[in-house]
């Protein structure tokens, strides 16, 4: 049994973790489009970027002050045992939550949206989100927190099947060069794609497909892995680059997650993962060791599966 | 590869004297030494709306006003961390800022995203202001290192961490570029247009989207399919 103090003390310390330290595979990214930047002010600008990071990891301080609204996703095996269950987790999160948010410090950023209250601590109603996915013949459980920023570069919109890839490309423009202007979405981002579902599944896909994904790692469909890269190169070739000066970096990674959906629809989001790409995951194993890592790996082959039964599941049943 | 090394950088004293301010150049990149000050809604709806008296001489203070809500703890000794420091977006508070100028003597905004030209020219160029915006703009990091004391936090208790009217001592504080200069030419204006000529272009060949929304036009009895 995985002992619950473990569970708070990993899920503060990838909070931490994520506050301080950007991701390898998002430097990696950043580092491609800074080799190519054109633009003097918007190369200017990811420099000061560059020498942030190195900052905030050489003084243990949060990258950037608005440390957005930390959140956790928890992906549980299916024959993980956690003392307390599922309702001792999430009292442990929200503890963990505020911890971090003394410690690190991270901004008391959650307030009630009509009274503006503040519980300066980043935990309240419904707050911090806490989201599960569950992953068939293992027993350990992973905490991934997400500090997403950015109060602007996101969007919904119903298209229908009709318009296509072109319909795609122009919310994916219309949303870009909106956010894009004087940087307020504080590109070059990832930007995440919700494609399908119904309209509350489009927005989580997107946002999933934004803060879950590693750069770099493309979606396993290849069809959908081509638009990603088209939509890619699109983003950077707007003109823009950072804080919205000449320039042609944009987008970092473009990724996109599809959900089955009305036949007569094509609901779509997008979602801008800020230059603070701000998340960490801690993997607990049944014997209380405990892993942190900057890639979420939270779209497995089980998550996207496609067909009524999941092959291990009927051999783990099996052989039970 | 872009030559970022091409773009000029100065270190001022703040409060920044007016022979300084007329200086600068769009684009420039500048770093404070001295004092600031943060002040947002909260505060100028205190002092402007509310009629209370700010709770130092502004005057005699500093005349650079930073949009920023620090991410900072109380520590049980009660003296304050601040970690990483971020703007906030300026535009929201354009209308408090004629008023604040000529009532603090506030010459210099720090902030995020800019104004708009018309607030330039409105409110900025008749006060003698500029505007500098922060970098990024997530240089948090950068420009919490650049605070070497939490001189005083104001109203606290009446407005939050977020709203308190934080003084600031700062060193090599930056970077930071000029936005907009005493003429009120706008860095940000300058861009966009540069890059609102090729936008249109972006769109060529794409099929025109099966089903309008309001917002794209302000006529509702327009139809949309
Ligand atoms: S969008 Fe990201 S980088 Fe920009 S201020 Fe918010 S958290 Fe910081």
């Amino acid at each position: 049994m995985i002992p619950i103090s473990t569970v708070e003390a990993a899920a503060y310390d990838a909070m931490c973790k994520a506050a301080i330290e950007i991701p390898d595979d998002y430097l990696t990214g950043l580092k491609a489009l800074v080799a190519t930047e054109q633009g003097d002010l918007s190369h200017f600008v990811l420099e000061a970027m560059l020498e942030n990071y190195e900052a905030a990891k050489a003084d243990r301080r949060a990258m950037c002050a608005d440390t957005g609204v930390p959140r956790y996703y928890v992906k549980s095996g299916n024959e993980a045992v956690i003392e307390g269950g599922f309702v001792a987790i999430e009292e442990a999160l929200r503890s963990a939550c505020a911890r971090a948010t003394h410690d690190v410090p991270l901004r008391p950023n959650r307030v009630h949206p009509l009274s503006r209250h503040d519980n300066n601590n980043n935990v309240g109603l419904n707050a911090p989100e806490i989201e599960y996915s569950f992953e068939p013949d293992t027993d350990w459980i992973e905490i991934t927190t997400v500090h997403k920023g950015g109060l602007f570069g996101t969007d919904y919109r119903m298209l229908f099947p009709a318009d296509g890839v072109d319909g795609i490309k122009r919310f994916f423009l219309d949303a870009i060069i909106a956010f894009g202007k004087r940087g307020l979405a504080c590109q070059p981002a990832i930007i995440g794609i919700g494609l399908g579902g119904s309209k509350d599944t489009c927005m989580v896909l997107g946002k999933q497909a934004a803060c879950l994904r590693a750069v770099g790692e493309a979606n396993p469909d290849p069809e959908v892995a081509k638009l990603e890269a088209e939509l890619k190169d699109l983003g950077n070739s707007v003109g823009m680059g950072a804080m919205g000066f000449v320039g042609s970096s944009m987008v970092v990674d473009c990724h996109i997650e599809c959900g089955f959906t009305h036949t007569g629809g094509m609901p779509i989001s997008i979602h801008a993962f800020c230059l603070s790409s701000r998340r960490a995951t801690a993997r607990i194993y049944a014997n209380g060791s405990v892993q942190l890592r900057s890639e979420p790996n939270w779209f497995t082959p089980y998550m996207r599966r496609n067909e009524i039964s999941w092959p291990q599941v009927e051999k783990s049943k099996k052989s039970a | 590869m872009a030559a970022s090394g091409k773009i000029q950088k100065v270190r001022l004293n703040a409060p920044i004297a007016d022979s300084d301010i007329a200086a600068l150049e769009i684009g420039q990149v500048v770093y404070l030494d001295g004092l600031i000050y943060t002040g947002r809604e909260g505060v100028y709806n205190r002092v402007l709306a509310e009629g209370k008296a700010p709770p130092v001489d502004l005057k005699t203070l500093t005349n650079v006003n930073f949009h920023c809500s620090p991410a900072a703890a109380k520590d049980t000794d009660g003296s304050f961390r601040v970690g990483a420091v971020t703007a906030t977006a300026s535009f929201r508070f354009s209308k408090w800022l004629p008023r604040w100028f000529a009532e603090t003597g506030c010459k210099v905004i720090i902030g995020k995203g800019g104004m708009s030209s018309s607030d330039y020219q409105s409110a900025f160029v008749p006060a003698g202001a500029i505007y500098l915006t922060t970098v990024g703009y997530g240089t948090g990091a950068l420009l919490g290192r650049g605070i070497k004391k939490v001189e005083a936090a104001h109203w606290l208790d009446e407005l939050g961490v977020a709203q308190a009217m934080w003084v600031l001592r700062v060193e090599n504080f930056g970077p930071l570029l000029v936005e907009s200069d005493l003429q009120g030419r706008s860095l940000f204006e300058e861009n966009n247009a540069e890059v609102n000529d090729k936008i249109a272009k972006l769109y060529d060949g794409l099929k025109a989207p099966s089903l309008s929304r309001y917002g794209e036009t302000d006529d509702k009895t327009k139809e949309l399919i």
